[in-house]
């Protein structure tokens, strides 16, 4: 293992030169020739193809929350794959690491990439998921054209994948955090992690960061002030219920990431004291002040897969949602709870028996809320007309799954119980159960769900089964093992193994995860297979599953202003309640509609964000200080930019509308 | 109970455009909040770390009150000034929103001169934030208001000139309102610093 070395420091290039690309390691050079190589196709396609010009117009400078939605999912999907790929390779590595076999990662790469793998699962998959997801599907179903600050949702994007690459950057361009995904220090701090690594994650975090909290603002605003004539709280959506205390956890949590990591980063690149071990330093400060943030964060990615579990299993059993009114207080009160259990972290900090009693006592009581939560499904589910379609096949796998992932939950909830579990592999499947059983089953619901609502045409059945089954089986073979091993003492994050009795279960967790990837090959033969399909799988009702909310009364997709009049509400479950009264669409009347317009300012901004982060990884100072003054400049340039807005005229309104008409006459 | 099977009327057929920007306000507001949580965390952190003076300086050793009562004064009266803009604004009278916002910016900027001068003089006399985790605390949660003074600049002279070009439009008017709320804001947050950081350190 290379010692650590100060990195030599140049005025036009900081401290970044050659040596800074790994070319020692042979797996990085190989799969950056293949991301090159794929890269150049993609580049060479679009050339080829003339659409950069479209890419842009239409997609990258757009303020329609749809395109930007769809654009987070896509985001999410790429970094889905990259994260992944970390998993496959520990899975291979620990697998391997036995009888004194090194496996094939030396300890420096293997630590980059648990670390990376944790990153991007939760900064830049889940999150992006879940704010694509919210995004497209919020303003459709409160009956809104748009959300309350267009452009911001614009640049809250682009800043979210302007962190992404900074984190594949590192990859190539020298290397990752090897601190394990919350960079505590003082393993964190310039002492001892002197190179690029932790400033990577830092400014990749803080460009990312500042994306999420603007959008939690912008989709907060969006539920309080845009919501249909006649939709009260209590007549919201239980997806945009969920959404919106989603969104109070982003904007009451995000913050403290924020400011916590300027704390490390003044430690780091200044020298201040606030965690180092000297100078009355306290790293356990950094480890309290991140799960503050932290503990909320598995509540802003779990919260809205509720939503959609609740949606889907009303719309398939094809009955009311059972106990709307406990599900919204469920919710909240699982938003109030998760910031009064962040100390269930770290119970082996010492802080006495009482604050462990006080804080193992608020984690147990979470699971009275979201008991009532599955007891509310299961009474939904009791003697409806239940259709086992994808998106429901989907919520079943995941009741099943996540109660065992909750049970885990509370096993580590009891601190004594913790002094022996923390830090083992049983924490490791605890939270893989419910993140994979209940955020991805749950975003693999909302995908096949409403799909065929942004699309037009419904996912493929039997690619879809063949990755639902691959999933759920691969699941279970590749997790429940590490929860046998947690229990035998096995720790976290360990590279080579003694004990050569265990290797069985690390092969039988690495089978799972092969059979995992061929559910993720299937899942992207789905798609691929439907939209070659895509005639016979079309939709062209707008509502495909007998849905029960707003979105399935506009046209799929929807036109870009949504509905052509304001939907007005009487009723929970609006679509069904108009349905079962006979709504009739209005034929004739239209008027233009008030549309925010494009622009290219937050591709532009969050572009110099990215430079800016990646000038101060590197300590090129003039570059940093050249992109933070164009970021300020480019923001002034903005402010002077009065006219943001549009109107489709009449005229359009109509064609599109008498199109659809046309449609739904000739499917009928 | 029977539900009504009547169709009251789903769509609004006759409807007037929204006002633009009509949740800035709220949204302006939500931030300001997230951003008073970045402070919440800065205090926290100095709650904790404020007595760990590393055998280094301590606030009675440091602090000069005299000159932090001046300081205040300064962000107190750009606070006046920049109400007397709002009054001004209300009444639809561009010269006089323009004048006062110009007094609100000569105080903000003696405010920061000040505290320029109070770091300057600090890491002289080798009280700089790597001295002790006193300093690092106190010097992140006062630079960092310092630093949001410093963007209030920006933007206040930035509304002067869109003032100035394009008048009191409604636009306009809604930026003054959320500069407004954001210097209030800093101000009620400097109440905070001088009172826990300068005042009870004194006490210390």
């Amino acid at each position: 293992m290379a010692a650590p070395h100060a990195l030599e420091t140049t005025p036009l290039l900081g401290r970044l030169s050659l040596e800074a690309l790994p070319l020692h390691e042979p797996i990085v050079v190989a799969t950056f020739a293949a991301v090159a190589l794929g890269g150049l196709v993609v580049f060479a396609a679009l050339t080829y193809f003339r659409l950069w010009g479209y890419l842009w117009k239409e997609w990258f400078t757009s303020v329609d929350h749809k395109k930007i939605g769809i654009m987070y999912m896509v985001l999410g999907l790429i970094m889905f794959l990259r994260g992944f790929a970390d998993a496959v390779m520990m899975r291979l590595q620990q697998s391997m690491a036995f009888n004194g076999s090194e496996g094939y990662l030396n300890s420096h790469h293997y630590d980059q990439i648990f670390t990376a793998h944790g990153v991007i699962m939760i900064f830049f998959v889940a999150m992006p998921f879940v704010t694509g997801l919210m995004n497209y599907i919020v303003p459709l179903q409160i009956g809104a054209r748009d959300v309350s600050f267009p452009f911001l949702n614009n640049f809250s994007f682009w800043m979210t994948a302007g962190g992404a690459v900074l984190v594949m950057m590192s990859l190539f361009v020298g290397e990752f955090a090897r601190t394990g995904w919350l960079a505590f220090p003082p393993l964190s701090g310039i002492t001892y992690s002197p190179d690029v690594g932790v400033d990577y994650y830092i400014w990749a975090l803080q460009v990312a960061g500042v994306g999420t909290t603007l959008s939690g603002i912008n989709l907060l605003c969006t539920i309080i002030k845009m919501r249909a004539p006649g939709m009260g709280m209590m007549k919201m959506p239980v997806f945009t219920w969920t959404s919106l205390c989603t969104n109070v956890l982003i904007v009451a949590s995000f913050p403290v990431l924020t400011a916590v990591l300027v704390l490390l980063s003044l430690d780091r690149y200044i020298g201040t004291n606030f965690f180092t071990s000297d100078f009355g330093g306290n790293p356990m400060l950094y480890v309290n002040l991140i799960w503050i943030w932290g503990h909320p964060e598995v509540y802003i990615l779990i919260l809205p897969l509720f939503g959609v579990f609740s949606e889907v299993t009303s719309t398939f059993s094809g009955k009311r949602l059972f106990g709307y009114t406990s599900m919204v207080y469920a919710t909240v009160c699982i938003t109030i709870l998760s910031y009064v259990v962040w100390l269930h972290h770290f119970f082996t900090m010492g802080s006495g028996a009482s604050v462990n009693s006080f804080f193992g006592i608020t984690t147990m009581v979470i699971s009275i809320p979201t008991g009532a939560k599955l007891f509310n499904w299961l009474f939904t589910m009791y003697r409806g007309r239940i259709r086992f379609e994808l998106p429901m096949m989907w919520t079943v796998a995941f009741m099943l799954t996540f109660v065992v992932g909750g049970m885990t939950g509370v096993m580590l909830a009891v601190p004594p119980a913790d002094f022996v579990l923390h830090n083992s592999l049983f924490l490791i499947a605890h939270f893989h159960n419910v993140i994979i059983g209940g955020v991805l089953f749950g975003l693999f619901a909302a995908i096949n769900f409403w799909f065929p609502k942004a699309f037009g045409f419904k996912l493929d059945r039997f690619w879809g089964l063949v990755s639902f089954w691959c999933w759920v089986v691969g699941f279970w073979l590749a997790f429940m093992p590490l929860y046998i091993l947690g229990l035998m003492g096995v720790t976290r994050r360990m590279r080579v193994f003694d004990d050569p009795s265990l290797q069985i279960w690390f092969i039988v967790a690495g089978v799972g995860a092969a059979i995992i990837a061929v559910g993720i090959a299937a899942m992207l033969i789905q798609i691929g297979v439907s939209i070659l399909r895509r005639d016979k799988l079309r939709d062209v009702t707008g509502d495909p599953w007998g849905g029960r909310t707003l979105e399935w009364a506009t046209s799929s997709p929807p036109p870009d202003y949504n509905f052509a009049f304001t939907p007005v509400i009487h009723d929970m479950d609006a679509w069904h309640d108009m349905k079962r009264r006979g709504a009739a669409r209005p034929l004739e009347g239209f008027r233009p509609i008030h549309m925010p317009s494009g622009t290219g300012a937050g591709v532009i901004l969050a572009g110099f964000s990215t430079v800016l982060g990646f000038a101060m990884i590197w300590h090129i100072w003039w570059l940093a200080a050249a992109s933070l003054a164009a970021i300020v400049l480019g923001a002034i340039i903005h402010t002077f930019n009065y006219h943001r807005d549009y109107h489709i005229p009449a005229e359009t309104v109509a064609a599109t509308e008498q199109a659809r008409t046309a449609r739904l006459a000739a499917a009928e | 109970m029977q539900t009504p099977t009547t169709n009251p009327g789903f769509w609004d057929l006759d409807e007037h455009a929204h006002p633009e920007g009509h949740s800035t306000m709220l949204g302006f507001w939500i931030y300001l909040m997230s951003d008073c949580l970045i402070f919440a965390i800065l205090f926290a952190t100095y709650a904790v770390l404020g007595a760990n003076y590393a055998a280094g300086p301590a606030p009675k050793d440091l602090f000069e009150l005299e000159l932090v009562a001046v300081n205040t004064a300064m962000l107190l009266f750009s606070s006046v000034t920049y109400g007397f803009a709002m009054l001004e604004m209300q009444k639809g009278r561009k010269a006089g929103t323009l004048v006062w916002l110009a007094a609100t910016a000569v105080f903000g900027a003696a405010f920061l001169g000040i505290e320029l001068y109070e770091f300057h003089h600090l890491i002289e006399n080798g009280a700089g934030p790597q001295r002790s985790a006193f300093l690092s605390s106190f010097f992140t949660l006062v630079g960092t208001h310092g630093l949001h003074v410093t963007f209030g600049m920006i933007w206040l002279v930035t509304l002067m000139i869109q003032v100035g070009t394009k008048g009191l439009i409604p636009a306009n008017r809604r930026r003054l309102m959320c500069l407004s709320l954001f210097w209030h804001f800093l101000d009620v947050i400097w109440i905070g610093v001088f009172t826990f950081v300068y005042l009870l350190g004194m006490l210390r």
